[in-house]
């Protein structure tokens, strides 16, 4: 007993840092919720600025999801099944955009696909113009989301016991067939949380699409981006948008942990 | 030898990280066993016959047919040599059901004219293996003694031209590998497909009456019909291995 709570001392300025850091985390979500009465609410969600918004987020992180899924999978296969250092020299490539400042992505991007830009005089022969498009707020979100999903569906690929692939190839699968038939249906909860993650860091994408993109209603305006122009005139929107994004992350949350525990239902069974 | 007729013939030449593999084994319709420490390169050699890795010199030849011939960098994928391989720890997957596990085979080969009648080949053969009650649920619900079966019936069903074991009975506890043992003896002598198991235990040899490899760091140090392996043993290891007297029931962590 005595041991115990002399531990319990012990560990008291250990808690209280943790718990100012969790207060530090959760206070200002609780102050977002308590802030807007329902009728601000209301008046919020009927503010001009929110309809299209809301569409155009909708719109664009369900593309730049696709794109994601579609390009990052085969990508992320690869990264899992490659021993050698172009792989891993790849790997770094991929998580670059996690660790620069998502304004530096949006001048990069500018630089690549700006008028001025590397692409430039081949776009502009074209005729297409993508700053300040809705295409160019989905290429600022594949890129600053690409890298979260392909980390995840790395991890979750190299749990997948190579032996079963070979028994697949063995049951006469190619090797694009057990890939389709065992390895992905094996990692899927890795690849549903990497998506779910890659999701959330799309809808949330404010810096780069705000250089890249700028922020027109309707075409380049996303949730975020119209929380800036809204603090300008009417903060009831402002919150209603924040609103709005805080619950699609806390619903993304609670998915990504049912996710989880169906993993760890299977058990043991799961890695004989 | 109940039969001398030679229907595979293989040679591997490979250097696996610190392991130089250098072999030559052939086997006709008695199963063949390949013993040897952990490290030797057993597993090694199956997943090369099965086709996960390539040898750097060697050739293969099933039943008249050349799997792979280093010499004129022929090599078929695994999914055309029609090699059954059930590894360690039986590789059932995990996501599917028993039937569908067993039917994999079937929906891989569609065009197959027995496509259609997949789910019945699955089901007959679950039966003759004791585990068409099994059909429904998923691997991880199975005991081990179950998996194997299933993993067993699953090779089989894709009528393989050669099995491929590893370690069939290593997991199983005492009793169960006893009662497996006499199964797997059973249903091998009853297919004509040629047999090559990697395994710890004498039992095994004795229960398939199987000639024997022995394998050391890659090299083959002994081989014949284990009776004659079991009276003059090469090497201290063959020795202990027939050794009934020695500890040889017990379990043995994977090599």
């Amino acid at each position: 007993m005595a041991r115990s709570s002399a531990r319990n001392a012990g560990r008291l300025p250990l808690a209280l840092a943790g718990a100012t850091l969790l207060a530090i985390l959760v206070v200002p979500v609780a102050a977002l919720v308590l802030s807007s009465s329902p009728r601000d609410l209301a008046a919020g969600v009927q503010h001009p600025l929110f309809g299209p918004a809301l569409w155009l987020s909708l719109r664009t992180t369900i593309v730049s999801l696709l794109i994601v899924v579609a390009t990052g999978t085969p990508l992320a296969w690869w990264l899992a099944a490659t021993k050698s250092r172009s792989a891993r020299f790849v790997e770094i490539l991929v998580d670059l955009p996690i660790v620069m400042p998502p304004a530096v992505v949006g001048i990069a991007l500018l630089e690549t696909f700006g008028r001025a830009g590397l692409f430039g005089p081949f776009l502009q022969y074209w005729q297409l113009q993508i700053p300040f498009s809705t295409i160019a707020v989905i290429l600022a979100q594949v890129t600053v989301s690409a890298p979260f999903y392909v980390q995840a569906a790395a991890a979750a690929f190299r749990r997948v016991d190579p032996d079963l692939l070979l028994v697949a190839r063995t049951l006469g699968q190619s090797a694009t067939g057990a890939f389709v038939r065992v390895a992905v249906p094996m990692a899927l909860p890795g690849l549903i949380g990497g998506a779910a993650l890659a999701w959330a860091r799309s809808l949330g994408e404010f810096g780069a699409t705000l250089l890249f993109a700028g922020n027109l209603p309707g075409t380049t305006q996303t949730m975020p981006l119209a929380i800036l122009l809204a603090l300008e005139s009417d903060v009831r929107a402002a919150l209603a948008i924040s609103l709005v994004l805080a619950a699609a992350a806390v619903l993304l949350l609670l998915a990504l942990r049912v996710a989880t525990a169906r993993q760890w239902a299977r058990g043991p069974g799961a890695e004989f | 030898m109940q039969d001398a007729t030679i229907l595979w013939k293989a040679e591997i030449r490979v250097t696996l990280g610190s392991l130089e593999i250098d072999v030559a084994m052939q086997g006709g319709r008695a199963p063949v066993a390949l013993i040897g420490p952990n490290g030797a390169g057993k597993t090694s050699i199956l997943r090369i016959l099965a086709g996960a890795h390539r040898a750097t010199t060697g050739r293969f030849e099933l039943g008249g047919d050349v799997l792979f011939d280093r010499s004129d960098e022929f090599e078929l994928p695994p999914e055309a040599r029609r090699v059954g391989y059930v590894p360690q720890g039986y590789g059932l997957f995990p996501h599917l059901t028993v039937l569908d596990n067993v039917m994999f085979g079937f929906k891989s080969s569609a065009p197959a004219p027995r496509a259609g009648s997949g789910r019945q080949a699955a089901a007959a053969m679950l039966h003759k293996l004791g585990c068409v009650d099994l059909a429904e649920r998923h691997p991880g619900a199975l005991s081990g003694g179950e998996q194997q079966r299933v993993a067993l019936a699953r090779a089989l069903v894709a009528e393989p031209r050669m099995l491929l074991l590893d370690e069939p009975l290593a997991a199983l506890d005492a009793i169960a590998r006893r009662q497996l043992r006499a199964f797997v003896a059973e249903h091998l002598g009853t297919i004509v497909q040629p047999t090559l198991v990697v395994t710890h235990d004498v039992r095994d040899v004795m229960a398939l009456n199987a000639e024997v490899y022995a394998l050391d760091s890659g090299q083959l140090v002994q081989s014949g019909p284990w009776a004659e392996l079991a009276a003059q043993p090469a090497t201290e290891f063959v020795r202990e291995f027939f050794d009934l007297h020695g500890p040889t029931d017990t379990p043995q962590p994977a090599s």
